[in-house]
């Protein structure tokens, strides 16, 4: 992974810090950094060191304490233009990178901290070209430019707490550092966790007690009625927090409920009390019951089969934390506060639920999950598997990528980390560059059947080199794991070859930690084992794979 | 307060990484390979939040040694 960081301050400690974090998890980290103060130097120039490096991220960090002393140098008349010739300046060097680099992404900490010099007072925001107007407006701006841009990620630079020194006068005086180094480690702790969700580590489900977790009060001593939320005691901090894990839910947050409770008293809170935010319908898996958490959250595990380490859980009560992190040391378990109305703003201040990807689809998941709960208890009364794929009625949609797709198929390479051949990541931009490339076939699933919709579920890259094909990617849902649509997608992919009399289909397995599920998928496709993780197949000696989807 | 050279050890060590480093009054940043602009920065930030104090940025600059740290931070 390279990483290169360019800013106009001095920017050693940034660098030092991140490099620190970066190498608890990754090995091989290469970073460039670039001298001080010169990020426009580094940006015209196409053959500097920077565009050599050919970084997968380049963290552009300008401080607005630095962009403010510009602002002074610059003559009052071109002052109402300040920030639009900012914006011109990151445009065109975006541009400059978008072609030059185009694999690599920006990530770009706005100008969010304030750095009000209160020369006109708060009648600043009506002065045009004061700084403070100026500054609201460059933030406007570089909004405009990540909607324009798809490699360009600015992220918010204020800390969500006011703790935090951000900036130590003496340091800028004595060593150009316009930040302090608590800032610093904070800043590059963000920065950290959006290159993780670029390579697909992100949290994706939280699992929730209920009792003083979300309501106040012991809901099978208390009764219905006594329980604390909306009006009632100290619930408003309760409520605030279910609207807020409600908007995680919108986004495509799967939610889920371990509590030691009787089953029908906990949900009655969900069906029937009116100030709960919070229903039924938003949880995916709902268990509660006196088993051990540990073992519930197991069983949450294996209904979603997302890993560990993409699951939140909390819990007001510390020893049920310490055991569920005890037994399973993976799951992120945050240290609540102890007043319920530090919950929320805690949870917040931890920015738990980074990602760089969104689409409408997301919000679908949970209702997913439900219908998943459906099909398992179904298939427990089917004995032969072949009938119950039958009986299933699967119906698939396969086309070549489509542009309506490209969000959705961008998020799938991002997200899935078990069935996934090669573990490559692909953004937005990626993807739309193999589609506009003839030397590649793109192939990508929607399935349904008589339970509902599972929305894209599968995707595969296949690279034409002269006469031979190569499988770059085969990714699928683990939600429709056994489906056979695997065999499907291979007949599809061979009839392809057909047609452009390509004979030799190569492929390779690239082993991680979390994708053993396809270690031996490219035997199972009939493919010719070569070495370890290597495999061919001649597409004239393919014998069709039996599936049981129509499309 | 009255703060002496062995409290001052401990920070040196940890931030430049050495311990074997030996510290006097009279040390100054040449003498150790470690210590540069960069660390220096990050001495006065630990020595600050160990004994909670802030220097001027006067005084940051007009230190010499070891011991017009420790000067500064008694007074």
């Amino acid at each position: 992974m390279k990483i290169a960081i360019i800013g106009n301050y001095a920017t050693q400690f940034f660098h030092k810090s991140l490099l620190r974090k970066l190498k608890k998890n990754h090995s091989d980290i290469q970073m460039y950094q670039s001298e001080f103060n010169t990020i426009d130097i580094e940006l015209l120039d196409i053959h500097s060191g920077l565009f050599q490096f050919e970084p997968d991220y380049i963290i552009w960090h300008e401080s607005t304490l630095g962009l403010r002393d510009t602002f002074y140098q610059s003559i009052t008349e071109n002052r109402v233009e300040f920030a639009l010739n900012y914006q011109a300046r990151i445009e065109g060097y975006l541009n400059t990178i978008s072609i030059n680099l185009p694999g690599t992404k920006v990530i770009f900490p706005n100008h969010g901290i304030n750095f009000d010099d209160k020369v006109f007072g708060n009648f600043s925001l009506k002065v045009e070209s004061s700084w403070m107007f100026q500054r609201n407006k460059i933030n406007t701006s570089i909004n405009q430019l990540a909607l324009q841009f798809s490699n360009f990620y600015p992220m918010e630079s204020q800390p969500s707490t006011n703790e935090l020194v951000v900036t130590d006068y003496s340091m800028v005086v004595n060593a150009e550092l316009h930040f302090s180094p608590d800032y610093l480690d904070w800043l590059s702790e963000s920065v950290l966790k959006t290159i993780e969700a670029f390579r697909g580590q992100f949290k994706k489900c939280i699992i929730l007690d209920l009792d003083n977790t979300l309501w106040g009060g012991i809901i099978g001593d208390d009764g219905l009625e006594n329980i604390h939320i909306g009006t009632l005691g100290i619930g408003k901090a309760f409520t605030r927090l279910q609207k807020w894990l409600k908007e995680l839910k919108n986004r495509g947050i799967i939610l889920a409920v371990c509590s030691k409770n009787n089953e029908d008293i906990a949900k009655s809170a969900f069906e029937q009390h009116p100030e709960m935010v919070l229903k039924l319908e938003d949880i995916a898996v709902f268990m509660a019951n006196w088993n051990s958490k540990a073992d519930n959250i197991n069983q949450i595990q294996k209904i979603l089969n997302i890993g560990f380490d993409s699951m939140v859980f909390i819990d007001d009560n510390p020893a049920e934390r310490e055991i569920v992190r005890t037994h399973i040391p993976k799951i992120l378990v945050p240290e609540l506060p102890l007043d319920p109305a530090d919950y929320l703003p805690f949870l917040i201040s931890q920015n738990i639920f980074e990602t760089v990807s969104y689409s409408n689809n997301d919000s679908e998941r949970t209702r997913q999950y439900q219908e998943e709960s459906k099909r398992v208890a179904f298939s427990q009364s089917i004995t032969n598997m072949d009938d119950y794929l039958l009986s299933l009625n699967m119906r698939a949609v396969i086309s070549n990528f489509q542009s309506f797709d490209i969000e959705r198929i961008a998020q799938l390479s991002q997200r899935s980390n078990q069935f996934n051949l090669r573990t490559k990541r692909y953004s937005i931009q990626d993807i739309e560059n193999i589609m506009n490339n003839e030397n590649y076939l793109t192939f990508s699933v929607h399935l349904h059947d008589k339970f509902g919709s599972y929305g894209l579920i599968s995707m595969v890259i296949v690279k034409i080199e002269e006469n031979t094909a190569f499988i770059d990617t085969w990714i699928m849902s683990c939600r429709v794991l056994k489906r056979t649509v695997e065999h499907l997608l291979m007949n599809l992919i061979v009839s392809k070859l057909i047609e452009r009399k390509i004979d030799i289909i190569k492929g390779e397995y690239l082993p991680t930690d979390k994708n053993m599920l396809v270690e031996h998928l490219l035997s199972e496709l009939a493919m010719d084992k070569l070495d370890e993780h290597n495999y061919q197949l001649k597409i004239s000696k393919y014998i069709p794979l039996k599936h049981f989807i129509n499309y | 307060m009255d703060i002496k050279i062995e409290d001052l050890s401990p920070i040196f060590c940890e931030v430049l990484e050495n311990d074997d480093l030996l510290i006097t009054e009279s040390t100054v940043a040449a003498d150790v390979p470690e210590w540069d602009s960069l660390n220096h920065i990050y001495l006065v930030v630990a020595i600050e939040k160990q004994f909670k104090v802030k220097f001027t940025t006067h005084q940051i600059q007009s230190w010499k040694c070891v011991g017009d740290i420790l000067t500064d931070l008694n007074k």
